[in-house]
């Protein structure tokens, strides 16, 4: 009796008071950040930038973070957030900024043009392109291995312990961008995905793969500090033309060179204020990511110091993009 | 896929071994002949992967427009989201100082000076660590986690305490949460809760409840009848008995309670990261991402740390005698600690200071270097051997195999070690793997699980037979297990991946280090429970200690070793899902995969599904060894 009576107050309370509850109502689920709720430390306000698993998107997060800090006064938080997922982050609130997105039409649909929680700041000024390496001792010994049709003449030079007897194509994070699968089935591959699992596992078989001259073939791409210490050779696969990538499962061609760009919430760009024209005019050259990543990488510099030091080197670019 | 045991029950003189062994070469011949017909290789879009993707893209869509979620789940996600904003919020006010100062005081109440001064360390080292932010937030979300699995389980375990009809209803539920690899829960969660805290939260709770409501339901059970039997015949209702009666003896009980809901919760809450809830585990997830242990590391002893401390003090609290009160003194101590604390929180920065922090990340990752570069021969040929000889036969055997042979296989073994309705049940469960088309995957996961727990089990039980024969061993042995048994799963992976790279070998090495200190005990226990008098007659009739061992311990022991084959199997499961992360492949990276491309959440989904199906389906073919109708509680602390 009592259950049923609280029963039909509950859902009488529901009906007419609010509506029912709705993950992007308002910020309604957007936790409230710590700084911001438990003190006024940061009257600027709280910026999310997702942080996606590879050295050089950290750089320019690190670079962007760096100035909403010190030069605007906001507060940042960078929460680990692999690509898809980050785009979620969005109708939730826990993301607000993605500084660089790497194509992702689909996704680009569905949350930009379909739920509309989602808009694009423009271009990050770098190009960015994703292909097939092998080390280039391998070119060397035989030149016609850069052909994507001669890979599979060769598949037993790349054969591992975790190939199942075809040749491996080491891949990097689940999360990354990739047509690999659909590639190797369509262009009838006699190779297998090993996935290693993150950047750093790409660029560790890379180094042993041309200092000790073992086979390898590997997914990586540009913008990208290693190619300045490592050479590598990329392997041609049939050219990019427009639209050939449209369906992901009949891909049989090349990755297209890509123009990086930031995707923020809606929510952020209507009242992010100064930290959203920021991140709009936020645009550097691929020189300059490789510059940061490469501190952050080699140089044993924090993300924090490494963007410090390129500030403080390049006044001139960065004050551009602060919004007067 | 032979059986382990035998009971010949012919009249003929046959020897023990011949029954299996001919069945074994029955087996081994009809794969000769059927190998590579009837299998079902994998192909990444089954119909129900895509039907679980589809169904997601929907949900999507409808997420703020069906009645499901506008009253119900996004209640909930709104509810568990307020509960974790009002710790954190409440955690981070107190400022470093405060928090430390409030801890102290809580473990000096809860168990003396001693309690507090670690309680202290504990937390002061979360921001040596340059960790404290993290650190606040994990405790926060164990905190939100904790609080609401006891807000439901301890209700629910004192009903099933009371009944008896309720506690048969709830123990299969609770045991397919318990076999159930925690990775399997969090893509129907994304589902549903979406990401984010409060989905962390829900996942830590799945996880950390239902040891809440078994050891309540335990601990009402105990109370003696008698005393019930006087408080009804002085007239006490129900409602009165159950608070005055039931409750206070059931305490010291229940305090156990809550400290296996904490640990439970506290070796979630980094899985929990996967769906982007906050705190240490994306300290270790970004170590995981970046190959990097020195930023794992730190965060791996912050949580076994924070687990250390909360148990000392939730023991501190079950062990206290009931009827003493808290000394003046003590409470005079704790309330100036915590007061000291939260004053002096007024006049620092709330921050822990950068100056006050060692970084331990580079040491770390030089270390590790220096082990991968020096012991890189070393480690190379142990997994390439392990790998080429064991490990991709196996895998081959597994995954060429007939369906049909590998069900007959299963079916047998689990009525042989089991009976029959466990058997049947294991060959649903098997059957429903075939149907979900994670068939192939399922045979490569099984393949490493199978060598891990082989691995597992010689090692175990040598170790145990070595603490059991010689009491200084014990002695030694002792602490390291009970160590290994607080720290979270995801700690194993950190050695593991430092020694071996991302490949299968990886998972194994890391599941086996899990789930051995569990089967040790074990069999420890169950040689030295063999009856003295036993060993004296062998020992009389002039047996060696050798022949000791092999004719009259280990017979006897034969169900504990059994026991620990069964709880080796599972949390060998359990480990190796998680090595998707590390290059396990198979269904564990499906998992990953699923949380990380969207087209592939189906398959993700399912993968999550297929593995508590083959959880229950090993659980079953091993669970009569002991004797018992029903999986025991994991042994995890």
């Amino acid at each position: 009796m009592k259950i049923r009576l609280f029963a039909g107050l509950l859902t009488l309370a529901l009906a007419t008071g609010c509506g029912g509850a709705t993950v992007d109502g308002d910020g309604a689920t957007t936790a409230a950040s710590p700084e911001g709720s438990a003190d006024s430390a940061s009257p600027a306000g709280t910026v999310k930038i997702a942080v996606n698993p590879w050295v050089g998107y950290e750089a320019s997060a690190n670079v962007v973070a760096y100035l909403l800090k010190n030069e605007l006064g906001y507060t940042v938080e960078m929460p680990e957030i692999k690509e898809q997922l980050a785009w979620e982050g969005f109708e939730t609130g826990d993301v607000d900024v993605i500084i660089e997105n790497w194509g992702h039409p689909d996704l680009k649909k569905q949350y930009i043009e379909e739920k509309q929680v989602a808009v694009e700041a423009g271009s990050t000024g770098n190009k960015g392109v994703i292909g097939w390496y092998i080390p280039k001792w391998m070119a060397d010994e035989h030149p016609d291995i850069t052909d994507g049709k001669n890979l599979n003449k060769y598949a037993d030079l790349f054969k591992t312990s975790e190939s199942g007897g075809k040749g491996q194509l080491l891949f990097g994070d689940p999360s990354y961008v990739s047509n690999e699968a659909a590639l190797i089935k369509n262009l009838k591959l006699d190779f297998k995905i090993v996935t290693g699992g993150s950047e750093a596992a790409l660029i560790k078989s890379a180094q042993q793969a041309q200092a000790q001259k073992k086979p390898l073939l590997f997914y990586f791409w540009d913008p990208h500090w290693l190619f300045s210490q490592t050479e590598l050779v990329r392997v041609k696969l049939p050219e990019y033309t427009e639209g050939c990538d449209a369906d992901p499962k009949k891909v049989a061609c090349d990755y297209p060179e890509m123009d990086l760009d930031k995707i923020v919430s809606k929510k952020f760009a209507d009242t992010g204020g100064k930290a959203y024209e920021l991140v709009k005019n936020f645009n550097w050259t691929n020189a300059d990511q490789n510059q940061v990543s490469d501190d952050m990488t080699n140089g044993g510099m924090s993300g924090e110091d490494a963007a410090k030091k390129w500030i403080e080197a390049n006044p001139d670019k960065w004050q551009a993009w602060i919004p007067k | 896929m032979s059986s382990t045991t035998v009971t010949s029950a012919s009249g003929l003189r046959m020897p023990r071994w011949a029954a299996p062994a001919g069945i074994t070469v029955l087996f081994v011949l009809v794969y000769l002949v059927f190998r590579g017909t009837g299998t079902l290789p994998h192909n990444s879009e089954a119909a129900p992967f895509t039907a679980v993707t589809e169904l997601r893209e929907w949900i999507d869509d409808h997420r703020n427009d069906n009645p499901i979620f506008l009253y119900f789940l996004n209640y909930i996600r709104l509810f568990v989201d307020l509960v974790y904003t009002f710790f954190l919020s409440t955690l981070v006010a107190m400022g470093w100082p405060g928090l430390i100062g409030v801890m102290g005081g809580l473990a000096w109440l809860a168990g003396g000076w001693r309690v507090a001064l670690g309680a202290v360390a504990g937390f002061a080292s979360f921001g040596v660590f340059g960790l404290w932010q993290s650190s606040v937030e994990t405790l926060a979300l164990v905190a939100a986690a904790v609080l609401l699995s006891l807000a439901i389980g301890v209700p629910i375990g004192v009903w099933a305490g009371l009944s008896e009809r309720v506690r048969k209803a709830i123990t299969p539920v609770l045991d397919v949460m318990q076999i159930m690899p925690t990775f399997a829960y969090l893509a129907p969660l994304a589902l549903f809760f979406h990401i984010g805290a409060p989905a962390g939260a829900i996942a830590t709770m799945i996880y950390s409840m239902p040891p809440a409501i078994r050891i309540t339901a335990l601990a009402i059970g105990q109370v003696s009848p008698t005393a019930v039997e006087a408080s009804a015949s002085l007239g006490a209702t129900r409602t009165q008995t159950l608070f005055k009666v039931y409750l206070p003896l059931a305490r010291s009980t229940m305090a156990l309670a809550v400290n296996q809901t904490i640990m439970m919760a506290l070796s979630m809450v980094v899985i929990a990261n996967l769906i982007s809830a906050p705190g240490l585990g994306s300290d270790i997830i970004r170590g995981l991402s970046r190959a990097q242990v020195g930023i794992m590391l730190p965060a791996g002893i912050a949580i076994v740390i924070m687990a250390v401390v909360l148990d000392r003090m939730m023991v501190a609290v079950a062990r206290r005698d009931p009827h003493s009160r808290i000394g003046r003194g003590r409470l005079a101590a704790a309330g100036a600690l915590a007061l000291t604390g939260l004053a002096a929180a007024a006049f620092v920065p709330r921050q822990w200071p950068a100056e006050l922090t060692v970084s331990v990340t580079r040491p770390i990752n030089e270390a590790v270097l220096w082990a991968e570069t020096s012991w890189y021969g070393v480690t190379t040929f142990i997994k390439d051997t392990v790998t080429i000889y064991l490990l991709n036969p196996l895998e081959t055997v597994f995954t060429t195999a007939p369906w049909w042979l590998v069900a007959a296989g299963v079916l047998l073994a689990a009525w042989r070690v089991s009976g029959a309705r466990p058997a049947l049940t294991a060959l649903a469960c098997l059957l429903g793997i075939a149907l979900l088309g994670t068939w192939e995957h399922s045979m490569r996961t099984l393949t490493t699980v199978a060598v891990a727990v082989v691995a597992t089990l010689a090692i175990g039980v040598l170790l145990g037979i070595a603490a059991a024969r010689s009491d200084r061993f014990s002695v030694v042995q002792r602490p390291l297990l009970d160590a290994a048994q607080t720290m979270p799963a995801f700690v194993y992976l950190l050695p593991a991946l430092a020694l071996f790279g991302t490949t299968r070998f990886t998972a194994i090495f890391a599941s086996v280090i899990y789930a051995v200190p569990p089967v040790v005990r074990l069999v420890e226990d169950g040689i030295r429970n063999v009856p003295a008098s036993v060993i004296e007659a062998a020992t009389s009739t002039g047996s060696t200690p050798g022949q000791i061992l092999r004719k009259v311990q280990l017979p006897l022991a034969r169900r504990a070793i059994l026991l620990a084959a069964n709880q080796g199997i599972v949390l060998t499961l359990a480990m190796v899902v998680v090595g998707g992360l590390v290059g396990a492949g198979a269904l564990g990276y499906d998992v990953v995969l699923g949380f990380s491309q969207r087209p592939d959440f189906g398959m993700g989904f399912v993968a999550g599904v297929a593995t508590v199906l083959l959880g229950v389906m090993l659980d079953r073919i091993t669970q009569g060894a002991d004797g018992r109708s029903l999986p025991r509680k994991r042994n995890f602390t």
